[in-house]
């Protein structure tokens, strides 16, 4: 039977994909976020995973306003990278497993989650630069993805407490999954940032810091935090954020904290990671 | 509206992008969209004013995308990830948007950005500002 193994979340800072894709990650700018990883690197390549269910948010990309699903899971073969105006980053074509996606479409949809399936979808940054953060640049990415994208442009957002019931119900899906995978899931985007308007470049490592505590001590009740909360403190762009609930209701109560790194900032934003690992 | 998007308004140079502001900026958006294909890009360089009427805009939304003022075209239901892809065919990084929408030069939002970013102090709320809503 397939098994979660671990989760981890990052943000997913378009610039951070650009300083990797043009070989600037010497530079002093970019070190001390790009060292941020060196550890998660290490850990990843140990550990292995066969699939990776990877929650992000499509940036007008593939979604524009003709067609807005709040969560809509990838079921194709695979994804290509997506032209966001610079034309497609120079990353490898994404490699999808439709037999899992599927089965997690079916099992989620049948738990009553109304997810969206979708057999055609280029792929942003939002979902690119993590697995740049996680693998460098290789001439293939090492592992199986399953893009779940998520509607965080378009108000109303889906609610926190929705993300991590979401991600119990994948948690559900992927343990009856009939094949023996490792799988790990992984929460993007955030942290603190505002992108838009007169308060643009707003940071708040207070509530960052309280997101990472909580996010493994105390989900049930992290997840209550009402949308506002998020743009009031965190930024208008901030509301990523509720993507990693889906990441923590996909692991183990006890699942145990083993890596975060904070660093402000990437650009406009605070770049934020955890990697949580499931108890044997 | 109802008060899930009322609420918000409470936020000191914030535009939450809800239903009203959807609808309000939907042509411009999807202009903004266009411009995703090099082609579309070239077409508008070439002659913005003859592009822009392409799409059944209103002229301030027009206006707007001629001045480059992202402000206006967010409080016209531009939305900042549908806008950015003018900054782009324009050759800015989103660092530089930012830096215009909050009036200041790139170098010194740059240099707030690598001090910290800004304070959520005193930008919280206008009620607490003792200003009203907009």
């Amino acid at each position: 039977m397939a098994r979660i193994s671990a989760g981890l979340a990052t943000s997913h800072v378009p610039a951070i994909g650009a300083a990797i894709d043009l070989g600037k990650t010497g530079e002093s700018y970019w070190q001390p976020v790009l060292a941020g990883y060196d550890f998660s690197k290490r850990w990843i390549a140990e550990h292995k995973p066969d699939v990776v269910i990877l929650v992000y948010n499509d940036h007008a990309s593939a979604f524009s306003l003709e067609l807005i699903p709040t969560f809509a899971i990838g079921c194709a073969e695979s994804f290509a990278p997506a032209d966001e105006g610079w034309g497609p980053r120079p990353v490898p074509a994404v490699e999808g497993h439709p037999d899992l996606a599927w089965h997690i479409a079916q099992s989620t949809i049948l738990d009553e989650f109304d997810m969206t399936i979708v057999n055609r979808m280029d792929v942003d940054h939002g979902l690119t630069v993590p697995l740049s953060l996680l693998f460098g640049q290789p001439a293939a990415w090492p592992c199986r993805v399953v893009p779940l994208a998520v509607n965080v442009v378009q108000y109303p957002p889906p609610t926190g407490n929705r993300c991590y019931h979401l991600g119990q119900a994948i948690r559900k899906a992927i343990k009856s999954f009939d094949q023996d995978l490792k799988v790990m899931v992984w929460g993007t985007g955030g942290m603190s940032h505002q992108l838009q308007g007169p308060r643009a470049g707003l940071i708040n490592r207070e509530f960052d810091t309280r997101f990472l505590d909580r996010l493994t001590t105390d989900p049930e009740r992290l997840a209550r935090l009402p949308h506002i909360d998020y743009v009031r403190e965190a930024g208008s762009e901030g509301i990523e954020l509720v993507m990693w609930l889906i990441m923590r209701g996909a692991l183990d109560a006890d699942a145990r904290e083993i890596y975060r790194f904070y660093h402000v900032p990437a650009s406009n934003t605070a770049v934020g990671h955890i990697i949580l690992e499931n108890p044997r | 509206m109802n008060n899930y998007s009322e609420a918000f308004k409470d936020i000191p140079g914030t535009v939450v992008f809800d239903g009203v502001q959807s609808r309000r900026g939907y042509h411009l958006n999807m202009f903004c969209m266009s411009l995703m294909k090099a082609d579309n890009r070239a077409a508008f360089k070439a002659g913005e004013r003859a592009f822009l009427e392409r799409y059944p805009m209103t002229d301030e939304q027009r206006q707007a995308v001629l001045d480059r003022d992202y402000n206006r075209m967010l409080a016209l239901g531009g939305n900042i990830y549908f806008l950015a892809k003018i900054g782009a065919t324009d050759g800015f990084s989103f660092q530089n948007l930012a830096s215009k929408m909050t009036g200041m030069s790139e170098d010194a939002y740059r240099a707030m950005m690598i001090a910290g970013g800004r304070s959520p102090e005193g930008n919280r709320s206008l009620a607490e500002r003792g200003q009203r809503s907009r």
